[in-house]
């Protein structure tokens, strides 16, 4: 990666994405204590969800870096996707 | 490149223990949701927005790095690790109340008083938390590295790559958190 120009990246942009990571914060607190019974896990990891998504793709530079590591970091999610959907699924039907 | 497939063994290292934990809330939901609420809500969400914060501050010191700002950068770093230092603070003091409170690992008053299934969320943990401390641990010294050799200017705009890496580390840290935050305090 040493001889890419490298991507400033302004300062605003960050505080941005904390202000907008710091919301989704609150937001799972509140799903949470409006208690939607089971769907409120699910709410509380679709906002997990979002928030490493801001993570990975501002703070950790994937917008910024080549499009290769993205493909690969989307790889790893994926793979571990599958590891919990198998193993629930040995789970279920055992 | 060689950090990321670093951050990969990591994220797969975390990926087991969450995925335990989902059997065993999916086989326990009664039992982690009682063991849950002896959590602090409140603590969890003050150590989110102090990683949160925190991790902004050190992607902010790469940008001044690369803008030659040097004192800015070791202001940013110093930052960080004292954001860094505030949060084991309170991990210290949250792990001391469960203790006093009898509850640790192997205690008599987790195995007596408390269901399997609760005995399971306290092992879950102390195991994830104790883990992910030991990495803000590791990311601290990572960070000051980083800081000493931005101070002497063997770290510099020309050779940011430690300063990054240090960086990207301590994002993984924070979406390792990201994840433990709901999946612990958040069970209502």
């Amino acid at each position: 990666m040493e001889n890419e120009k490298p991507h400033i990246v302004p300062y605003r942009i960050y505080f941005y994405i904390l202000a907008a990571l710091v919301t989704f914060t609150f937001m799972s607190i509140g799903i949470t204590y409006l208690n939607f019974g089971p769907y409120s896990v699910l709410g509380a990891m679709i906002v997990a969800i979002l928030k490493s998504f801001l993570v990975l793709t501002f703070f950790m530079h994937l917008k910024f870096d080549q499009p290769f590591l993205r493909i690969m970091v989307s790889g790893v999610f994926l793979l571990f996707i599958a590891i919990v959907f198998l193993t629930f699924i040995d789970y279920l039907y055992r | 490149m060689g950090m990321w497939l670093f951050i990969f063994t990591e994220l797969l290292l975390f990926g087991g223990l969450f995925l335990i934990y989902s059997i065993y809330r999916y086989l326990n939901p009664e039992a982690f949701r009682l063991a849950a609420h002896e959590l602090d809500t409140f603590i969890g969400a003050f150590n989110t927005i102090i990683l949160l914060i925190s991790s902004m501050t050190i992607a902010m010191s790469t940008s001044a790095l690369q803008q030659k700002n040097k004192k800015l950068t070791i202001y940013l770093i110093v930052i960080t690790l004292l954001l860094a230092v505030v949060f084991l603070i309170n991990k210290y003091f949250e792990w001391g109340i469960k203790i006093k409170h009898g509850i640790y690992p192997g205690s008599e008053h987790l195995i007596n008083d408390f269901s399997q299934g609760e005995i399971l969320f306290f092992a879950l943990y102390f195991v994830m938390t104790g883990l992910h401390a030991l990495h803000i641990i590791a990311g601290m010294v990572v960070m000051s590295v980083a800081l000493v050799r931005v101070q002497k200017g063997t770290v510099n705009a020309n050779r940011p790559s430690l300063l990054e890496n240090a960086g990207l580390y301590w994002h993984l840290v924070d979406l390792i958190w990201i994840f433990l935050f709901p999946l612990f305090y958040l069970i209502h």
